[in-house]
């Protein structure tokens, strides 16, 4: 809730400082900035980078903060570390009352800590010694080395100097105590406004992580080899399911005889989500490399398929007849005329896929798989390795990003004329 | 003009050494989905003779591109036949070439590649074609973009690319469906006189479908005006002013009384037409 507070109000503040800089020493001159109508004209709207830049650095700083990162020089209150303590005060059946104190060390999240050394002191009520992780909580058993104990009739009626009573809780120096039902105390250190490391860890931490697992490699396998596996498998499926969909689709967009042989089996099959294949494919092929490349060509066929069908169809007629009346043979139409023009189709298809494949491919190594990216993250998942999982959410959403780009590339390269005809 | 003396048909035909586009009783009625049929055309019966230039108008629906497509061999007709040079035309050819309004250019190729298709298409050599392609654009004024990408050219441009093209491929007779209609006013009078030029250079048959009576009389040797339901021919004139305005100022042409009487008289032929269908439709309704 404070996060989303601090999101806006970063957002507010960014886009007033930037106005307020921008707005004195920007030279309008193109065209675009010169339209005085942009509330409505989508043409006018161009992402402000600056926008662009402070968004991510903005994720980055508040990730940065709530994890006690090095990289970040503002931090959310952290979790107290450190020596603590707070007395209780021990009411014996007869009246007696004794004071005892505990002293808590509360050491940082996955280190080994040891409780200090104390003198037991004077009176029925010794003094105790607790050491705690930071973000957890310790029992106490006060009384495992008091003279008369709850099970004597002892209770603890105060903590420091505050009158309690079971299942009440009370704020002491750098914590709070809860005293159960039972009458024993549970002494929660202050937890600060910081996420845990085992939820989410700092940027460093991934950082190392991506330096660690690059090398010396998990489960076996380098960072770089379980993404290579997926690329490689998403590549392979891709290619088999465009082999065999693009003529598929075209020969739909042809032949009403192969229209009406396909398309019950394309309708049926193209809402059918790839992944409730998977539990199919691994009855049929198994977990290796056939099963995975068998899933990926299913879930790039149907795609490719019905956008090659749309790209015959998308053929404008006129060009169709020009090219017969031009004496072109239906061979020489189909090669000269309905291949290239179906392109842009089909590189839509195409960008389409591979982003599906993608998803499917670390789905499914979800599941069942010796390497991969969904391998890695669903096993690191297991031991709580939350770097590893954040680091390869990271990687594989870089890679989708990155194949989606390529795709536009090559879209730009080869097919110039779409959208400007 | 095209002879194959291999073909028996094409000697029948060449007789008179013309290539004659005969249309015999053409019909074409066809069924509607939802029940009712169009008599889109109804015997309608013609002969062109080679390097006649034609015109042909008429309100929407009377069945012109109907015909135009016909002759393309786009759609086969259910009475009637079309023969060139007394062959039988049963499907698209490359003799008969045509140049459409727009959007009938292949975008991913250049404009030599465009011009060049048919060439290319019937296997040509390169150095067979290239000669003529080259003349071809340098007539039509292209001769500076013939590097260039269709979607880089302006809309007359692109209509010239397409007349280049449909010439490279030295057709015997050119079907124009409204090839002028997509340009502004000003583009499209220069676009009439280099129709004029390349029918005088080239002595093709054209036969053009318009919408423009004004286009219909510049460019018409012959102009045919059409009648709605059923498609038939109505009326059929022999102008002087397409030979008049080739090389010439057409607007000098325009300024010709007599030009501007024939506008008129065809003009309100068309309107008539026009009111009668709306008419019909009026009563239909009622």
């Amino acid at each position: 809730m404070i996060v989303l507070i601090i999101y806006i109000a970063a957002f507010c503040a960014a886009l007033i400082v930037v106005h307020l800089v921008t707005s004195r020493i920007k030279v309008r001159s193109d065209f675009t900035s010169l339209k005085t109508v942009t509330f409505g004209d989508e043409s006018a709207v161009r992402p402000n980078r600056w926008a662009s830049i402070l968004s991510v650095l903005t994720l980055f700083l508040l990730w940065g903060a709530f994890t006690g990162s090095d990289w970040v020089p503002v931090h959310a209150p952290g979790p107290f570390i450190g020596d603590t303590q707070f007395t209780y005060t021990l009411e014996a059946p007869d009246g007696a009352r004794d004071q005892a104190t505990v002293y808590a060390r509360v050491f940082p999240a996955r280190e080994k800590g040891a409780p200090q050394e104390v003198e037991p002191g004077t009176g029925f009520a010794k003094n105790d010694s607790i050491a705690v992780a930071a973000w957890r909580s310790d029992l106490i058993l006060i009384d495992k080395n008091d003279e008369i104990t709850r099970k004597d009739g002892a209770k603890v009626v105060e903590i420091d100097g505050q009158p309690v009573s079971p299942g009440s809780r009370v704020e002491v120096a750098h914590g709070s105590v809860a005293v159960t039902s039972k009458g024993s105390l549970n002494f929660v250190p202050y937890a600060g406004m910081q996420m845990e490391p085992i939820w989410l860890p700092a940027p460093e931490a991934v950082v190392a992580r991506i330096k660690e697992i690059s090398t010396q490699g998990y489960q076996n396998f380098t960072l770089w080899e379980h993404l290579y596996w997926s690329l490689l498998r998403v590549i392979v499926g891709f290619l088999c399911g465009a082999i065999i969909g693009i003529p598929l689709g075209y020969a739909m967009g042809l032949s009403g005889w192969f229209r009406g042989w396909f398309d019950p089996i394309v309708e049926f099959m193209r809402p059918v989500p790839p992944l409730a294949l998977i539990p199919l494919v691994i009855i049929w092929a198994g977990i290796g490399e056939s099963g995975k490349i068998i899933l990926l060509f299913l879930a790039a066929l149907w795609i490719m398929a019905i956008s090659a069908r749309a790209g015959v169809s998308g053929v404008a007629i006129a060009k169709v007849h020009a090219a017969y009346s031009l004496g072109a043979s239906r061979w020489q139409v189909l090669r000269q005329v309905i291949v290239p023009n179906s392109m842009p189709e089909i590189f839509t298809g195409a960008r389409v896929a591979m982003g599906v494949c993608w998803g499917t491919v670390v789905a499914a190594e979800l599941v069942a798989a010796e390497k991969g990216a969904g391998m890695m993250i669903m096993v690191a998942s297991r031991f709580q390795l939350t770097d590893i999982v954040l680091m390869g959410i990271i990687m594989i959403g870089v890679i989708g990003f990155s194949i989606d780009i390529l795709m536009r590339k090559a879209e730009d390269w080869l097919v110039p004329w779409k959208g400007r005809t | 003009m095209r002879t194959r003396f291999h073909d028996i048909e094409a000697i029948k035909g060449a007789w008179c050494l013309m290539s004659t586009l005969s249309i015999n009783n053409l019909s074409m009625r066809f069924d509607l989905p939802g029940g009712g049929h169009v008599q889109a055309l109804k015997n309608v019966s013609l002969e062109l003779s080679s390097g006649e230039l034609m015109s042909v108008l008429g309100p929407s629906g009377c069945g012109k591109s109907t015909l135009l497509n016909i002759l393309a061999g786009f759609l086969a007709p259910t009475e009637g036949s079309v023969t060139l040079d007394g062959r039988p035309v049963t499907g698209p050819g490359a003799e008969r070439g045509m140049v459409f309004q727009q959007g009938a250019l292949f975008e991913w190729m250049s404009v030599r590649d465009n011009v060049s298709f048919g060439p290319r298409m019937a296997g040509q050599k390169k150095k067979d074609y290239i000669d003529n392609v080259n003349h071809l654009l340098d007539v039509v004024g292209l001769k500076d973009f013939k590097d260039k990408s269709i979607y880089e050219l302006s809309g007359g441009m692109q209509q010239r690319v397409a007349l280049a093209r449909c010439l490279a491929n030295e057709p015997d007779v050119i079907l124009m469906d409204e090839p002028l209609g997509a340009l502004d006013a000003l583009t499209r009078e220069k676009m009439q006189g280099l129709v004029l030029r390349l029918w005088k250079e080239t002595g093709k048959t054209i036969i053009l479908i318009t919408h423009s009576v004004e286009e219909a009389l510049l460019l018409g040797e012959r102009l045919l005006v059409m009648a709605p339901r059923p498609g038939r021919i109505h009326e059929e004139y022999r102008l002087p002013f397409a030979a008049e305005g080739v090389g010439k100022d057409l607007r000098a042409v325009k300024r010709d009384p007599d030009f501007g009487k024939k506008r008129e008289e065809i003009l309100s032929m068309i309107w008539d037409m026009e009111e009668e269908i709306m008419g019909r439709t009026e009563e239909a309704t009622a």
